[in-house]
């Protein structure tokens, strides 16, 4: 095994791309390594499955570099597509195809046959828990276990660099927790970049982050800076009743949290002060308080702060 | 390259559709060389299989574009296209992966018809007087003219994700190449006739079904087959 950070297994530099007019992605530029699982974290239509569509060929940058273990990403499309493992949005599948089909057929493409391509399916399937569905029509399965096929697929070559577009979303609790451990797992010697729009698997699964907005890096940083460099503290107010921003516009800086209308974020640099304040306005306006809870590391508001920031 | 051949011919035999457009397609050439009283061979009274040959180009405008609708469109609509693009293989191995696999379809259709020929052969007086030159060269004239048509469908195909577009689409430029363009020469437009006849697939074909194969004749339609396959390939790269 290589140090941590001695070498980077994927960087970009400097990518753009337009679609139209429209600039879709403005000069961005990032590195991963090995071992560590990087978030690209950002809105709807940031620009997170542009930049990964870029990274594995599918789409072609309008200007700037990717190099990928060493080589040119964007010219020898094909030699780096073997170092490359891609589980595109929405995980496209073969519906009409058998699991275990699929694999050989995937593996095929991939230039594996023989023993090698069975017992690296026989050991996919083992790790991914598809075992007992790999005689099913990918059809029949369920939303989880399409996403441990996608998984799978994009991990039968064994490539070096991990990229997951979005990989759980849809799933509900269980599936969610399953697929996370599959991902820290398969992370653990390979570069793994996976892209969301939700906050709590950045903390969950995540060491790096790197937040986009509209085509542009806001931030890229350890998940550990990226909180505490946000000095502030977070307020979590919950009531019964729906509140409006307005009330609570002389606290500090104000917004709805994940609950909607009920949850109130309140980001103060003098908690004791803003605690009081809050509770004036919740008395005054008689509402039932549900909690009161100081949050110190909340990552939600530290991605609302840097993207409403730019807008 | 051969993963993704053998997957289009399985899944192609593994769906109801596959079986459906064969069967349809060997039915409708049953009727018309044995049954139907304006083409049989039968009441025809000469042992020829004129009618099979006449007839199969019109049935192929329909079959082949529906055998090739989805090739590409399904793959772009369900965004499985991504993981092709993204797989080791290039953009010309992908679409010549699909089109061989087209061609055998083609092939597996016209097989049967060899048995037509064997019947002929016992049903002629004496056994055997058949033009045997006449029968193989058209023969081989409508596996071409099927290979042509898959080019065309598998181009139609990389101009939409929806599949009834491209049939329609693989429709029309068949019909076009096969019938519309002998009909423009049909129209006694001087010089223009000459040439609209020499790109009219129909007259190739004939050349081929006189059991005379040409080079020139085979050029054309191998030409034609490239630069529909060229014309796929610039489509794709450009989107």
């Amino acid at each position: 095994m290589t140090d941590k950070i001695s070498y980077m297994s994927l960087e970009v530099s400097h990518l753009t791309k337009f679609f139209g007019k429209q600039k879709a992605l403005n000069e961005i530029s990032f590195a991963a390594s090995p071992g560590r699982i990087l978030g690209f974290l950002g809105p709807n239509g940031a620009g997170k499955s542009t930049t990964m569509k870029i990274i594995t060929g599918f789409l072609a940058a309008d200007s700037g570099n990717v190099t990928v273990m060493g080589k040119d990403a964007l010219a020898s499309t094909k030699e780096v597509s073997r170092l490359i493992g891609y589980l595109p949005e929405n995980n496209p599948l073969y519906l009409d195809m058998y699991v275990r089909e699929f694999l050989e057929f995937s593996g095929g493409l991939y230039q594996l046959k023989g023993s090698a391509l069975k017992s690296r399916i026989l050991e996919l399937l083992h790790r991914t828990g598809l075992e007992p569905e790999q005689h099913k029509k990918i059809g029949q399965l369920s939303k989880g276990y399409r996403q441990r096929v996608g998984l799978a697929r994009a991990l039968i070559h064994d490539p070096q660099v991990v990229i997951l577009d979005e990989p759980t979303t849809g799933l509900d609790p269980n599936q969610l927790v399953d697929i996370r451990r599959l991902i820290q797992e398969v992370a653990k010697n390979k570069t793994l970049i996976l892209s969301t729009h939700i906050m709590q698997e950045v903390e969950a699964i995540c060491h790096d982050v790197i937040i986009i907005n509209k085509g542009q890096i806001l931030a890229s940083e350890s998940l550990e800076n990226l909180k505490s460099n946000s000095n502030k503290t977070v307020l979590v107010l919950e009531t019964e009743e729906e509140m409006e921003l307005e009330w609570f516009a002389n606290v500090g800086k104000v917004d709805f949290g994940s609950k909607g209308r009920n949850e109130l974020l309140v980001a103060s640099a003098n908690p004791a002060e803003t605690r009081k304040a809050i509770m004036q306005i919740v008395q005054d306006r008689s509402l039932n308080l549900i909690s009161l809870n100081q949050n110190k590391k909340n990552l939600e508001l530290i991605f609302r702060e840097i993207t409403n920031a730019e807008s | 390259m051969k993963s993704l051949f053998l997957k289009e011919i399985n899944s192609f035999f593994g769906s109801l559709l596959g079986y459906l457009v064969l069967a349809l397609f060997l039915v409708a050439l049953g009727l018309i060389v044995w049954v139907f009283p304006e083409s049989n061979v039968l009441n025809y009274g000469f042992a020829d299989l004129e009618s099979l040959f006449t007839y199969t180009p019109y049935v192929f405008t329909f079959l082949v574009p529906a055998l090739s609708m989805r090739a590409i469109a399904e793959e772009r609509k369900t965004g499985t296209w991504e993981l092709l693009r993204t797989s080791p293989l290039s953009l010309i191995q992908i679409l010549l992966a699909k089109y061989f696999a087209l061609i055998c379809l083609v092939l597996v259709a016209l097989l049967p018809t060899l048995l037509y020929f064997y019947s002929i052969v016992q049903l002629g007086d004496p056994v055997g007087n058949l033009d045997q030159a006449g029968f193989f060269g058209s023969w081989i004239g409508l596996i071409m003219i099927g290979a042509v048509f898959s080019a065309v469908g598998l181009f139609a195909s990389t101009l939409t994700s929806q599949q009834v577009v491209a049939f329609v689409l693989g429709v029309f430029l068949c019909f076009v190449l096969y019938f519309g363009f002998s009909a423009l020469a049909d129209m006694q437009l001087g010089n223009f006739s000459y040439w609209a006849e020499d790109l009219s697939l129909s007259y190739h074909y004939i050349n081929l079904s006189r059991g005379v194969i040409d080079s020139s004749d085979l050029f054309f339609l191998i030409g034609l087959i490239g630069l529909f396959l060229g014309c796929s390939v610039l489509v794709l790269e450009n989107r």
